[in-house]
């Protein structure tokens, strides 16, 4: 009794932001302008299916680069004495809290052609890379962004794992890399997902990144956004971008899900 | 050398320092092949951190650790032929009974058949054999408890360390435990350190008892030799309720104490020595006034089920006497201790009783 009240301001503010919109969304989405029940929208889709799979593919290429570098990062602060560890985690969101537009112009002054990077290069005797306008600078982009999603959850369910349990594992004669694949990754996992999650779903539906750092090639969070904002003003074609998507990331993070559950039995065997 | 063919453990002046905090202060131990030893002392006294440097999660500041003979303070602990039952189990919550249980044996890359084998062994040895594919999450403090138990033991080691296993057990269930283990101990062949702070637990169980105080062993023996003769106040103290006086040795068997000479039979002290007395409460007898060394009036009456817990006040010295006769509260009584009943020792260097009239443990009791 007492915990349904407690929760009723949560549902409240759930139903308002999170519902009332998504049924707007759902509601324009086959709806025409003079407002009358429509496929069509969703069909239009399929014009700017090319976008929607690079930004899907764009998205998964990030997400892995974030858990590569992620996963130890994690691990290291969470094995750090305590104050490092708060320095650690204080330098690790510490991006956040510059503009987002911001931080992306710097990269591309990092990136150009003849920017910083690449004098660097030259000096050093390598030469002249082209970085920025290709899909690596935009994968970077989104890392760089989108890292400290992965870092936090893996940080932080890497630091409730009980040391005695570590220390258990190497009583039963486990050594190191042995802890490693039976302990610490098998419950650092659930971590792992949430990080996923995460970076994946702002990833792949991002805006601005692609268009500053990929040479103006557009994401489909920018076609998304052009529908409301831009010169081609189109809710209706926005909405059902937006629907597609959604459905299209929710089925990718179920098979990422069925993927990992499979992998951590494969540890266990 | 040769007395250490037949040691299996030998720890040799260890200090451990935490924080600069001096915690253990040179611990001594020797430990035989298939002996119960029992690590005794208050919380705080060092006990864990014993064990730790057996099982190697803990490197000693100075000393030797000694394993068959071979210095082992350099080798890691999953190098170590002993297990750990450690405080709260420990469990591997992702794993289920079967594979928390299997868990040394995969390591050691054991074929599967013999896996299993072991396994339902073990699953046989605790009871548990219906629960193998239960989450160790959903068992009960005494079904987890079996499962540490099952999977320190299925790599057969040499060495058993348990962290005071029973302490999160009510007490029927931990009676029963105690005589589970000291059955696999016998049948197993294995040497058990075993790491309490109940004194009666280490009494029941051990072969040998090992007193720890601050740090420091105040007494190695067998639990009669302990209860019996303990070495100092504050091993009296710690083994069962004890009277504690402070006395003067006046010469071989004469000893002062509460301004009464009582025949003793201990020598060998120096004359006018002060020392401390211990005499049990089932060891002091109650008579008519008369008819006693010392008299004093019954403070208060206790029934305890098998005998009267009494208070008797001596000259404003509170006596514990357990007696299975009814005494009325108020009433003038003699006292009288048999010589043997009297145990004196050297003052002890533990400061909590070197400049108090009445020992602590009066105080508490009442
Ligand atoms: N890792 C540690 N760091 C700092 N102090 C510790 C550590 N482990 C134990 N201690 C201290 O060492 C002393 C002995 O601890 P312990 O061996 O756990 O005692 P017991 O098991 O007898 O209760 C205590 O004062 C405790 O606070
Ligand atoms: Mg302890």
């Amino acid at each position: 009794m007492y915990k349904k009240v407690a929760s009723l301001p949560y549902l409240i503010w759930m139903l308002i932001f999170i519902i009332v919109p998504l049924l707007f969304v759902a509601y324009y989405a086959f709806t025409t302008p003079n407002g009358s029940f429509t496929f069509d929208n969703i069909i239009q889709v399929k014009e700017h299916i090319y976008v929607l799979f690079r930004s899907i593919w764009l998205g998964l290429v990030a997400t892995f680069v974030c858990l590569l570098l992620g996963y130890p990062m994690g691990y290291i602060i969470a094995n750090s004495t305590n104050s490092k560890q708060r320095t650690m985690v204080l330098l690790t969101m510490l991006p956040m809290w510059m503009n987002f537009l911001l931080r992306t112009y710097a990269w591309m002054t990092i990136l150009e052609n003849n920017g910083i990077l690449n004098s660097f290069l030259e000096l050093i005797g390598i030469g002249k890379v082209r970085i920025i306008n290709t899909s690596g600078a935009v994968v970077l982009g989104m890392v760089y962004n989108f890292i400290p999603f992965m870092i936090m959850p893996i940080y932080s369910i890497m630091t409730k794992i009980d040391k005695r349990i570590i220390e258990a594992a190497e009583d039963l004669g486990a050594n190191r890399v042995q802890v490693f694949y039976r302990i610490i990754l098998p419950l650092s996992l659930p971590g792992v997902i949430s990080g996923i999650t995460m970076v994946f779903v702002p990833a792949v539906s991002t805006f601005v990144i692609s268009r500053m750092l990929g040479g103006g090639e557009l994401l489909i969070g920018d076609v998304i956004e052009m529908q409301f904002l831009g010169s081609t003003y189109n809710p209706y074609m926005g909405a059902a971008l937006a629907l597609v998507l959604m459905v299209l990331v929710f089925i990718c993070m179920a098979v990422m899900n069925e993927f990992d559950d499979g992998e951590s039995e494969a540890i266990m065997i | 050398m040769a007395e250490n063919q037949q040691n299996i453990i030998d720890l040799r002046n260890i200090v451990v320092t935490f924080d600069d905090e001096l915690v253990l202060k040179g611990i001594n131990l020797s430990i035989k092949d298939k002996e119960f030893v029992t690590l005794l002392g208050p919380s705080g006294c060092g006990k864990t951190t014993t064990l730790r440097i057996i099982a190697g999660f803990v490197t000693p500041d100075e000393g030797d650790v000694i394993f068959e003979g071979k210095r082992i303070n350099d080798v890691p602990p999953y190098k170590r032929q002993v297990n750990t039952i450690f405080q709260r189990y420990a469990l591997f919550p992702h794993l289920n009974v079967y594979e928390n249980i299997a868990f040394g044996l995969r390591i050691k890359k054991t074929p599967e058949k013999e896996i299993k084998q072991k396994v339902n062994e073990m699953l046989e040895l605790v009871n548990l054999r219906e629960f193998q594919k239960r989450n160790v999450n959903s068992l009960s403090g005494g079904q987890q408890q079996r499962v540490a138990i099952a999977r320190a033991l299925i790599n057969r080691p040499k060495v058993l360390l348990l962290d005071e296993p029973l302490a999160a057990l009510d007490l029927k269930l931990r009676k029963e435990m105690q005589i589970e283990l000291m059955k696999i101990q016998k049948s197993l062949g294995i040497t058990f350190v075993y790491v309490t702070h109940d004194q009666e637990e280490a009494l029941t169980m051990s072969d040998t008892v090992v007193v720890m105080n601050q740090g420091e062993i105040q007494q190695i023996g067998t639990p009669e030799d302990i209860y019996n003769e303990p070495k100092n106040a504050f091993v009296a103290d710690f083994i069962g309720e004890s009277n504690i006086f402070h006395g003067i040795m006046l010469e071989d068997k004469l000893v002062n104490i509460q301004n009464h000479v009582f025949r003793c039979v201990d020598t060998g002290f120096k004359h006018n020595e002060p020392i401390d007395a211990v005499i049990r409460p089932e060891d002091v007898r109650i008579h008519e006034p008369e008819e006693g060394d010392i008299t004093g009036r019954v403070e208060s009456v206790i029934f305890k089920g098998v005998h009267y817990e009494i208070v008797v006040n001596v000259n404003n010295f509170k006596w514990l006497i357990h007696t299975t006769k009814y005494q009325e509260p108020g009433d003038e009584v003699g006292l009288s201790v048999y010589p043997q009943d009297i145990h004196i020792m050297k003052k002890s260097r533990v400061k909590k009783y070197s400049d108090d009239d009445s020992p602590s443990i009066n105080e508490e009791e009442l």
